[in-house]
């Protein structure tokens, strides 16, 4: 009971990264509120798995494998989550922002009528007290997201309810493998006694996952591109610098909207967090949602024709001008200082 | 076949998307008046996907059902223009300040009293919150299966719907039996645009709580053309526990809002010069941050 638990996904046998991710973070809470982290894994051929997530702090994994529980499907993972967290009554639940945990989440939120908040970036431990009643809460789960577009940061709270439910986006908390003698129990889920034939009545006929191919979250060097590109054909510039330099090409949700260039390059808030030593920006005025996902870049340039551009006060350095004049000067001087 | 009674979950959202600089108040609060009140994008692929069923379908019906304030009426008359067959509003002062799982509390109820239907479909998420939570909670409370951001019908036959899936690294066709509720992706068909027949017929489509102001004449065309009734629900029309609804029912608070504040950089501004751009890259090959 009052643990922390952690749902891990899993594709192809692997554990996902943001689930790794939020193992960190749930051992960091589970060390601040002197409770247990608890893995929870549902999938199918899972012999092994624990190998995977012991290193990132779990001292308990719960495990449901069962081969009608791969590929990941909404009925059947619901139903044996909400069954476990009804006897283990956590604390606090955390899944990954993903194509899954937003599809799983709300169905435990709302069959177990408990607080969740979507796409957290921080998650901290704190006390609170109700204004109107004086009520005092100790050592709440403080859910920090942007809302309204990212122009606001809330701090959400679920003073009553348990488990208190966040998902967090790939990448926003950091993986960390802790000190090696780190080996827990794993649990046997008793599947059955939860699943019934209503929970497989969606049939999954086709599959395709592609092993991403871009990965922009750990890349040194990201040449990013929004709405000021201009269009698609304008993107090549961008995709050349980042050739020369090792880097990789991103854009903001402005840019993605547009079309200019595929969601999974997506930077900000409803994209990837990023923190590279490098990270030029081509036309990007600098919305709030996209600067929360790249403020952390060590060092930032950006190529824009506003002088007022919001981007250019956490820019390291701002080229005035227009990208398709600037970039290819700077593959020039950077091939001839190199050479 | 007969045709399917499909329900569309739609919501008006303050536009998000293009947050000019006058959006927020210098007190750090949300500027709502700067900020126009439209159809939430999504929910305008959900009705497109709902009118192509029908489209194929004959008999097919869409009722749109929104909850918010009483303008929120404007999106059910937008997709009357579009082509969907009715709406209903529900609106209460007790429904304010509900978080995601009180709204999908109300929705399922009025969705229930609907009954019945075959496809309950909705938006992803609403851009004011992208939560992404309101479907999959509706579908919890009505007890049904659910398919989360579809992209394309490709069939609907003998009470199964077939639907191709758009997920983060790939895509997923799946079966799925109705009744059924679905999510829809952004990258699902653009809604068609309003039909000039459909837009003379229902423009003067009210709502109860917009006719307060009305002349008799007008009352009397009510009469005569039932379609023009916007259906709008209270909390009794639903049979909601209050207790469940508004603030009190949200298990969700706001603790704290703040702005967000980016701590300055020195920044450097640099013409694109040639000499700049040159020291400007040497300086970044000496410091080993390319190179």
């Amino acid at each position: 009971m009052d643990n922390v638990f952690v749902y891990c996904e899993i594709e192809e046998g692997q554990v996902a990264e943001v689930s790794l991710e939020l193992l960190s973070k749930g051992r960091s809470l589970a060390d601040r509120l002197g409770c247990s982290l608890e893995a929870a894994v549902i999938g199918a051929g899972l012999k092994g798995i624990e190998k995977q997530i012991f290193p990132y702090g779990a001292d308990v994994i719960h495990i449901a494998d069962d081969k009608r529980l791969y590929p990941y499907q909404t009925l059947p993972h619901s139903a044996i989550l909400n069954g476990l967290f009804r006897e283990e009554k956590p604390r606090i639940g955390l899944l990954g922002a993903t194509s899954v945990g937003r599809d799983l989440a709300p169905r435990i939120a709302s069959a177990l009528k408990c607080g969740l908040t979507a796409d957290c970036t921080a998650l901290e431990i704190g006390d609170h007290t109700e204004n109107k009643t004086g009520k005092e809460y100790r050592d709440l789960l403080y859910q920090i997201r942007p809302a309204f577009g990212g122009n606001i940061i809330a701090t959400i709270i679920n003073p009553e309810t348990r488990p208190q439910l966040a998902t967090v986006r790939e990448g926003v908390m950091k993986k960390e493998i802790c000190a090696q003698d780190c080996k827990g129990r794993v649990k046997t889920i008793d599947s059955d006694k939860w699943l019934g034939d209503d929970d497989f009545v969606v049939k999954i006929i086709e599959r395709h996952i592609e092993q991403s191919k871009v990965n922009i979250k750990s890349a040194g060097i990201i040449v990013a591109g929004g709405y000021g590109v201009g269009s698609k054909e304008n993107f090549r510039h961008l995709y050349d610098l980042a050739g020369v330099l090792g880097g990789e090409v991103a854009g903001s949700r402005a840019a993605v909207d547009g079309g200019f260039i595929e969601h999974e390059r997506q930077v900000g808030q409803t994209g990837v967090t990023v923190r590279p030593r490098l990270y030029i920006a081509c036309g990007i005025s600098g919305q709030i949602q996209h600067r929360a996902g790249m403020d952390q870049s060590s060092i930032i340039i950006s190529i824009n024709n506003d002088p007022d551009a919001p981007i250019n006060q956490i820019a390291d350095y701002t080229i005035i001008g227009d990208l398709t004049d600037i970039i290819p000067k700077m593959i020039k001087y950077y091939q001839k200082n190199t050479k | 076949m007969k045709g399917l009674k499909i329900i569309v979950l739609a919501k008006q959202v303050p536009d998000t998307r293009n947050v000019g600089r006058d959006a927020m108040k210098a007190d750090g609060t949300v500027n709502r008046a700067a900020l126009p009140a439209i159809f939430n994008p999504e929910d305008l692929n959900a009705l497109e996907l709902a009118l192509r069923i029908k489209d194929t379908n004959e008999g097919t019906t869409v009722t749109v059902l929104t909850m918010g304030p009483g303008r929120a009426a404007e999106i059910i008359r937008e997709a009357m223009y579009r082509g969907a067959d009715k709406g209903v509003l529900l609106t209460d002062k007790k429904f304010a300040g509900s978080d995601t799982l009180a709204t999908s509390y109300a929705l399922s109820l009025a969705v229930k009293k609907l009954a019945p239907y075959d496809l309950v479909i909705a938006g992803r998420q609403a851009i004011d919150g992208d939560t992404a939570q309101v479907g999959p909670q509706v579908a919890e409370k009505l007890g049904l299966p659910q398919v989360t951001y579809a992209e394309e019908i490709l069939s609907v036959r003998k009470g199964r719907v077939t639907i191709k899936r758009r997920l983060e690294r790939g895509v997923e066709t799946v079966e799925a039996p109705m009744p059924l509720v679905l999510t829809v992706h952004s990258s699902a068909p653009a809604c068609r645009s309003r039909n000039a027949r459909y837009t003379i017929k229902y423009r003067h489509a009210r709502t109860l709580g917009e006719l307060q102001d009305t002349s008799e004449d007008y009352l009397q065309l009510r009469k005569d053309r039932p379609y023009l009734t916007i259906d709008e629900w209270g909390v009794s029309d639903v049979g909601a526990d209050v207790d469940q609804l508004g603030l009190s029912g949200s298990p969700t608070k706001v603790r704290k809002i703040e702005n967000v504040v980016f701590t300055g950089r020195d920044s450097k501004v640099i013409s694109g010069s040639e000499n700049d751009i040159e020291a400007l890259m040497k300086e970044l090959i000496d410091s080993h941050t390319i190179g």
